[in-house]
């Protein structure tokens, strides 16, 4: 490159030439330090004691992050394209992040005017088909284009590689035209809005939604068509992956607990998604070309739609859960610095979930015409469901007896978890129980529970999780104050907003309804005011996550000093994640609590410090 | 090792010692029963009125299940409270020899779940049968469900819209179907709700126990004015009821609504006593078993009589030939409800729910296919 002459000699030609100069330095600096290896991949599992700034001083501390990050897949390649068309698994859960993120504030939005609406027992704000609509829309898009993606497709993409050692998934186009195929869906599904929405619900019921509907089913329905072959690509990704692609010496049972869930999970998308992709052809079939497939008057029958809907439905709520639980399993070891309690059986617990998850579809169905002796089966098996996942509670309880707890954002949102995760499954037994699912179905009952479990579940461990390899992600530390106040104000937001609704479920409000009777105005009040609290706490996020990503402190490679073959690379990490590939000769969660507690600074000190030196 | 708490802790978290979570648990346990005390008055803030037999009996369960999961909730909250408390990072708490494995606490709370789950379930599934089970001599009312509103007839002709009259004291079965989409009947009060089908009945049961009007809501989704679709039962007394019906007649009963129609159908043709074809006598037939041509035997309930005249190549009478026409799309749902009306009329049934009946014996709170109704007519 040539200085152009006017420029010659000239104080910015000097300064340029310096510049250059330093920048060379440095780059070739860490060059060599890339080249010789990171002195933290080593071989051996264990976590620091003493993180990479004890005694160095900060001007080191941040030439060798910026050596660091000057590598970092980020760095590698800044268009566009180089954004849209890269098989780097990392970026595309970039990709992936803002997408699911665009639309879970679109669901948001929905959510916003059921809420208002439901302020007043006659309505009023928008019209009772427009209402029909936002429920509807809220429920697609929360499920399949926020839910179902948000941990695989985001986390699961971006660590799943990482934590067993590997450079990339083991099909890295097909992850890439996963995120094509859920964009594409989204589409339709976008195109269903604009054309008019679709009023069926997101159960899509037939025979109103095959026969009656007068709204655009066929372009939601197709949309969730494709988006569910993004699913599957990404469920066959993993499974390939984690069976061919971890790391010498990582066996099945020092894998850490979130592989383990999100290979559970992509088990259950590759298993329960084509029903789902057949169910909708029916729906086509039988809207468009007349196959009475659900239409009793040419000899079909409604209710096989229920079966094949739920078929699909429930193992679907598995394939939410279950990696927030994978999540928490990871934050709640660090920060209490203790072994995950009983590793082995909250591994196996996993699996019990997935597997009876299958079996338990009819309790959708209690009140729908099921035969009674198929109910009595799937109540049994909807109580035994719940063994499992009580199990991973009393673990991560147990974890915490004798640990060294710190409350850093990560935590706290898993702490959140456990308490919020437990009302809602405690909900689900109540409804598992035949005599009292008959007054509970398709009450504000069963909103309350499942939101209890997704909300107040599932997307407090995405945040958590959001928050605790963020670090990783960004090579950014998010401001430690602002994620704690954002998520007290979405617990205290999500408890206001559901927890009246268990009440109004009981005493008889129906889902879906545009007015109900006057009696149950003041309990919906009181879920709007925590839902503009809940919608406060979700939007501060967005602007602190995105103010770190400039001005956020520089993270070194383990902020958290974590277990975890993640956080043995820089953060964020190289394209090809690993200089050499790790060596794993320990389990997972080698942590000591004593000797975290031999570190004597008071926690005060340590929070304090967490933008120097952060975790210890 | 001492356990007093550090007298400069931090005033944010506070101290659960035994005694005060002791007391916090025994007066949940009195509000809980207070609760309950109060949830027999009607129009307790916390649940519906208690207005049928089956609803002091659903409320035992939920609440004992709502007290158990307010305990396992609270425990499971304190202890990990407690131990971020005591376990926090600083504190003077004994860390040696950190447990990762308890073999007997792991068998103890997988165990007593197990165990919990199994009572609960059965506890839950013994009510649910009797839920299912009308007991002899329940007045069957016919209800059509359509977008979106519902239609209720009396067997002595009454026609009511999303209103229905009910005695208290007798139990009162409602045979459902629907003109179009999945409506739902569901009365919170009574604690019933039942899926009402297009192309099929389903039924359900209750008897009223209190005096009142009480909420009907259409509880599945089923188009633009779902949350529009409600109603009132009005539970009386006896008395009053008598007087109701009597006020309220003026229409012919359903049977002899049915028997016009039997005369202008030309069903007489075949099944009447000069008939010209040969085809089965209808008289007594209702709750009468019958022999089919296939080999099996069924029972002629109200699924029977509704399928013999919307498919009635479906089941044919042994020995005799299929040749009944079908008269699907040529009668509405009411009238085929008018017909059964008529048909259960002749003989000397008169519309009593028969006890020989599989929907009345082993529960049958839905509408089976033809196929189970066989199977249980065999193992009866």
């Amino acid at each position: 490159m040539s200085v152009p002459e006017e420029h010659r000699g000239s104080l910015w030609n000097v300064l340029t030439n310096v510049g250059v100069a330093i920048g060379g330095a440095i780059g070739l600096n860490a060059l060599l330090r890339t080249l010789r290896g990171q002195p933290e991949a080593t071989p051996l599992l264990k976590p620091p004691l003493a993180g990479p700034a004890e005694h160095t001083p900060r001007e080191e501390i941040v030439e060798a992050v910026v050596a660091e990050r000057q590598h970092s897949y980020l760095d590698d390649g800044y268009t566009v394209r180089s954004w849209l068309l890269s098989t780097d698994h990392k970026r595309i859960a970039i990709l992936y992040m803002l997408t699911i993120t665009l639309f879970f504030f679109i669901g948001g939005i929905a959510a916003t005017i059921i809420r208002l609406q439901l302020v007043t027992p006659q309505g009023g704000l928008v019209q009772t088909a427009t209402y029909n609509r936002m429920f509807t829309i809220h429920g697609i898009i929360m499920v399949w284009f926020f839910l179902i993606p948000a941990v695989p497709a985001v986390l699961g993409n971006f660590l799943l590689p990482l934590m067993i050692g590997a450079r990339d998934l083991a099909f890295p186009k097909i992850n890439l035209l996963s995120w094509y195929l859920f964009v594409f869906g989204g589409l339709f599904t976008t195109a269903a809005v604009i054309g008019g929405g679709v009023d069926t619900g997101w159960t899509m019921y037939a025979p109103y939604s095959s026969l009656y509907s007068n709204s655009q089913v066929l372009a939601a329905a197709a949309g969730i068509f494709i988006t569910g072959f993004s699913t599957i690509a990404t469920g066959v990704n993993f499974i390939v992956t984690t069976h061919t692609m971890r790391a010498p010496g990582l066996t099945w049972f020092r894998l850490p607990l979130f592989v383990w869930t999100i290979y559970a999970t992509a088990l259950i998308m590759v298993l329960a998604t084509p029903v789902l992709a057949i169910t909708l052809l029916l729906i086509f079939a039988e809207r468009v070309l007349g196959i009475g497939v659900f239409n009793p008057a040419q000899g079909g029958d409604p209710l096989l739609f229920q079966h094949l809907f739920w078929f699909y439905s429930h193992p679907a709520v598995y394939i939410m859960i279950l990696p927030g639980m994978g999540i928490v399993s990871e934050i709640i070891p660090c920060f209490a610095r203790k072994k995950l309690f009983s590793y082995t059986t909250v591994a196996i617990a996993t699996f019990g979930i997935a597997g009876i998850g299958f079996l338990v579809w009819g309790h959708h169905m209690f009140v729908a015409g099921e035969s009674m002796y198929a109910s009595l089966l799937f109540s049994i098996l909807s109580f035994l469901v719940a063994i499992p996942s009580a199990i991973k509670v009393f673990n991560w309880t147990a974890t915490l007896y004798k640990g060294s707890i710190r409350f850093q954002t990560p935590m706290l949102y898993a702490l959140g978890f456990i308490g919020l995760f437990t009302v809602g499954g405690l909900t689900g037994l109540m409804l598992a129980s035949l005599a009292v699912d008959v007054s509970l179905h398709d009450t504000y009952f069963v909103i309350a529970h499942f939101h209890f479990i997704m909300v107040g579940g599932m997307v407090m461990a995405y945040l958590g999780g959001i928050h605790y390899w963020w670090p990783k992600i960004s090579g950014r530390m998010y401001p430690e104050l602002w994620g704690k106040l954002a998520a007290l104000t979405i617990f205290i937001g999500f408890v206001l907003t559901f927890l009246p609704q268990f009440v109004l479920g009981h005493l008889g409000m129906p889902r879906r309804y545009f007015h109900y009777p006057p009696e149950f105005q003041a309990l919906n009040i009181l879920s709007t005011a925590g839902a503009s609290i809940l919608g406060v706490g979700y939007i501060l996020p967005l602007f602190y996550l995105l103010w770190s990503l400039r001005h956020g402190e520089k993270a070194p490679a383990n902020p958290w000093n974590a277990t975890g073959l993640e956080w043995q690379t820089a953060s964020p990490p190289p394209k090809h994640n690993f200089d050499a590939t790790p060596i794993v000769t320990e389990g997972p969660y080698n942590y000591q609590p004593e000797e975290s507690e031999r570190d004597n600074r008071s926690s005060e000190e340590s929070e304090r410090d967490v933008s120097a030196t952060p975790g210890r | 090792m001492t356990r007093k708490l550090k007298t400069e802790a931090p005033s944010r978290v506070t101290s659960f010692p035994l005694t005060r979570r002791a007391g916090g648990l025994g007066s949940l346990a009195l509000l809980l029963a207070c609760t309950k005390a109060k949830a027999q008055e009607q129009g307790f803030p916390l649940g519906p009125p208690q207005a049928s037999s089956i609803s002091t009996r659903v409320d035992a369960i939920f609440y004992t299940e709502l007290t158990l999961a307010l305990i396992i909730a609270f425990s499971v909250c304190f202890l990990v409270v407690f131990f971020c408390f005591k376990y926090r990072h600083g504190s003077r708490a004994n860390r040696s020899n950190p447990p990762s494995r308890n073999a007997k606490l792991e068998v103890a709370w997988i165990g007593i779940p197990v165990l919990l789950a199994l009572i609960f379930f059965a506890w839950a599934a013994r009510t649910y049968f009797d839920m299912y089970n009308p007991p002899p001599g329940a007045i069957d009312i016919y209800v059509t469900a359509k977008q979106w509103m519902w239609k209720l007839q009396h067997p002595e002709g009454q026609r009511e819209i999303d209103a229905l009259h009910i005695p208290v004291g007798r139990p009162v079965r409602l045979i459902m179907t629907s003109q179009d989409v999945i409506h739902s009947f569901f009365v919170p009060a009574f604690r019933i709700k039942q899926d009402v089908l297009p192309g099929r009945e389903t039924t359900t049961w209750f008897e009223a126990t209190q005096a009142g009007k009480y909420h009907l809501f259409c509880a599945q989704y089923c188009g633009l004015n779902h949350s529009r679709m409600t109603g009132w039962i009005y539970a009386m007394e006896p008395a009053d009821y008598e007087r109701w019906l009597s006020q309220t007649q003026g229409e012919p009963t359903l049977a002899a609504q049915g028997e016009r129609l039997y005369e202008q159908l030309g069903c007489s043709g075949c099944h009447g006593a000069s008939n010209t074809v040969r085809a089965p006598t209808l008289e007594g037939l209702y709750g009468k078993p019958v022999p089919l041509s296939n080999g099996q035997v069924v029972i002629a309930d109200d699924r029977y009589l509704h399928d013999s005249i919307l498919l009635p190549k479906l089941q044919v009478v042994a020995g005799y030939k299929p040749v009944m026409p079908s008269f699907k799309g040529a009668i509405s749902d009411d009238q085929v409800m008018e017909l059964v009306a008529y048909i259960k009329s002749l003989g000397n049934n008169a519309g009593r729910a028969d006890p020989r009946l599989p929907q009345n014996a082993v529960g049958a709170g839905a509408e089976t296919t033809y196929q189970q109704q066989s199977v249980k007519a065999r193992i009866k």
